[in-house]
């Protein structure tokens, strides 16, 4: 099998009390889009400053490219990283910002600005090397700070949520241009983010962080599709949750006791009978079909042009709905009677 | 508010401005045309217009003293300003960057020689230099002064230190630069201008420092203490000469630096 890119092996940080990293291991592949989700306190900036070497774990190793890193400064480690705030020096123009990893290695001359411009001009910011990066606006800077951490072609790219600091509509610019650039360059990124959309249309594997444990590790759609908790399956996505206890299971297919009628659920992993439980269904799979004595009222419906949202008061809980559009197909009403129902093997139980 | 006729709040203004430039200005210019002076006692009119205070302090032995002193004060002064540089500056780190024992009350105790008055330094100094055998002259005023100049340079400095991002310098080592190559590259110019500005300060502070000074010189002095020593024996045109001097030198280094500043732009 090839040597992973960067392998964290059992590593754990503290802070006084304060466990930001508890036994994290993980392995990320060569050239592989990973990203570390997770809302703030999670440890996933703990990791990632573990593996440039701006933190040293208290337990553990860190590999790159099987090699152990572990005791390594940062400085003497094949990675870069793309700093939130960006980090670029003030008092250098772009075009020596850009070649300061190639200035500290003594690169000659000619290799240099060869070098220098070809990553400039990677980043779409040819005729900007001699402007300083106050004069840049937000999305420049941080085309800066990309060429910067590509120009010496590093073993793996770090990115501490480089979108954060950029407004709604650059952000989805950056985010394709960032996909572009991983494919191009082929280089292992590993991507620290809290937004799940970055993460879900970046990534070609995550994993998702709590409480500095990694609760999941793989591609978006598994996490998405086959959470592997009641945590994961809430924390990306929307979704519904019906509470119940589970009555029985056969095979795959779980029965489960919900305000006083059954409902259907696929099981994932092994759970007692007995236990409480709650069901995961996705609004796209919510299925509801107009009927008059239905229990269920649209409360609110929001045309979003590929599609329809629903709201739907059913009896103790809120079920969200969504449904793609059709040929000839008209939304229903705020007000109507609905049935709501799903496929067994499109919901979900989990241990509550 | 008046849209015709006399215009009181821009005369006011005005009228204003000029007292205030007068009372800050007047006695300096007065200084400096007493300066070309014959009298021995400060009368007005001056009945002998004279460059003769200038030619005594450039050339005559009876300048000597004044020179002497003038090229005391510049290298007390340039010394103290260069080794409270380095250790302004390192202190500044050391504060900011990390945690110690004893971290907050150190960051008030080196500001304490700026907030003591000089009586109390020059006495506690004089009192302790005797007791360790240093003798009172040059060298212990210049480690007088280095006293004064090291928080001067320590709270500009600190207080950009403060404002450094740390991922300035993790950006840094990222890229594969070490201790050294980080302090050069990235640290000393992000702060360079706060230093030169803090040197400026206790330059300028070292320079015109009297009562520490008075303490702990003997024979050999500074220019303000040779000056003030000087006024007491009797009004003499040649201190007002040299002083006019050093404020026609500094009047052209500071419209330089403007030019200079300019032409950046």
């Amino acid at each position: 099998m090839e040597t992973p890119a960067v392998t964290v092996d059992h590593c754990t940080r503290a802070y006084g009390d304060f466990v930001a990293v508890n036994d994290v291991s993980l392995e990320i592949r060569q050239g592989e889009f990973f990203t570390l989700l997770g809302s703030s306190g999670s440890g996933k900036t703990t990791t990632l400053r573990m593996i440039a070497g701006f933190e040293r774990p208290d337990a553990g190793r860190i590999l790159i490219g099987g090699h152990d890193v572990t005791w390594q400064p940062a400085h003497r480690r094949n990675v870069h990283t793309v700093f939130q705030d960006y980090a670029l020096f003030p008092h250098m123009t772009v075009f020596n910002n850009v070649a300061f990893s190639l200035r500290v290695k003594r690169h000659s001359r000619d290799d240099l600005r060869k070098s220098v411009m070809e990553a400039i001009e990677m980043v779409q910011l040819a005729g900007f090397e001699k402007r300083k990066p106050t004069q840049l606006s937000g999305g420049q800077q941080q085309r800066v700070a990309l060429a910067r951490a590509l120009v010496d072609h590093p073993s793996v790219l770090l990115l501490d949520e480089p979108l954060s600091a950029l407004d709604a509509k650059i952000r989805g610019e950056v985010r394709e241009e960032l996909k572009t650039l991983q494919r191009n360059t082929g280089i292992t990124f590993i991507y620290v983010t809290h937004d799940q959309e970055e993460a879900l249309t970046l990534s070609d594997r995550m994993a998702i962080m709590r409480h500095g444990k990694v609760l999941q590790v793989g591609p978006p759609l598994q996490v998405y599709e086959q959470p592997a908790d009641l945590f994961v399956a809430e924390f990306i996505g929307k979704a519904n949750f019906v509470p119940g206890v589970l009555k029985s299971v056969e095979g795959k297919k779980a029965i489960v006791q919900a305000n006083g009628s059954t409902v259907g659920a696929s099981v994932l992993s092994p759970i007692e009978i007995g236990s409480n439980v709650v069901v995961m269904i996705r609004p796209e799979n919510m299925r509801i079909t107009a009927a008059e004595s239905a229990a269920g009222t649209i409360k609110q419906s929001s045309y979003l042009g590929h599609g329809t949202e629903y709201l739907i008061d059913h009896g103790s809980d809120v079920f969200r709905a969504l449904q793609l559009r059709r040929r000839g197909e008209v939304p229903l009403p705020e007000g109507a009677k609905v049935e709501c129902h799903w496929n067994w093997e499109e919901a979900i139980v989990f241990r509550k | 508010m008046s849209r015709h006729g006399f215009q009181w709040g821009k005369w006011l203004t005005g009228g204003f401005t000029v007292l205030v430039l007068m009372f800050l200005h007047l006695p300096v210019m007065i200084a400096i045309v007493f300066s070309f002076s014959d009298a021995t006692i400060i009368t007005f009119p001056i009945e002998h217009w004279t460059t003769r205070a200038y030619h005594n302090v450039l050339f005559e032995p009876s300048g000597q003293r004044l020179r002497e002193s003038l090229g005391n004060s510049l290298m007390v002064a340039s010394a103290a300003t260069l080794v409270a540089c380095v250790i302004g500056t390192l202190t500044a780190f050391a504060v900011q960057r990390y945690r110690f024992f004893g971290r907050s009350f150190y960051r008030v105790a080196i500001a304490i020689p700026l907030l003591l008055p000089g009586v109390v330094t020059g006495i506690a100094m004089l009192v302790y230099f005797t007791m360790i055998g240093i003798r009172t002259g040059l060298v212990a005023v210049l480690l007088g002064h280095i006293t004064f100049c090291i928080p001067v340079v320590f709270s500009t400095v600190a207080s950009r230190v403060a404002r450094l991002p740390r991922s300035m310098e993790e950006a840094a080592a990222d890229l594969g630069a070490n201790l050294p190559q980080r302090l050069v590259r990235v640290v000393l110019p992000s702060i360079f201008t706060a230093m030169l500005s803090g040197a400026l300060l206790a330059f300028t502070l070292s320079l015109d420092e009297i009562v520490v000074t008075y303490f702990l010189s003997s024979g050999t002095t500074t220019l303000p203490v040779a000056i003030y020593t000087g006024m007491r024996l009797g009004f003499k045109p040649d201190n007002l000469a040299i002083i006019s001097m050093i404020i026609g030198v500094s009047g052209l280094l500071i419209a330089l630096s403007q030019w200079l500043v300019r032409e950046r732009r």
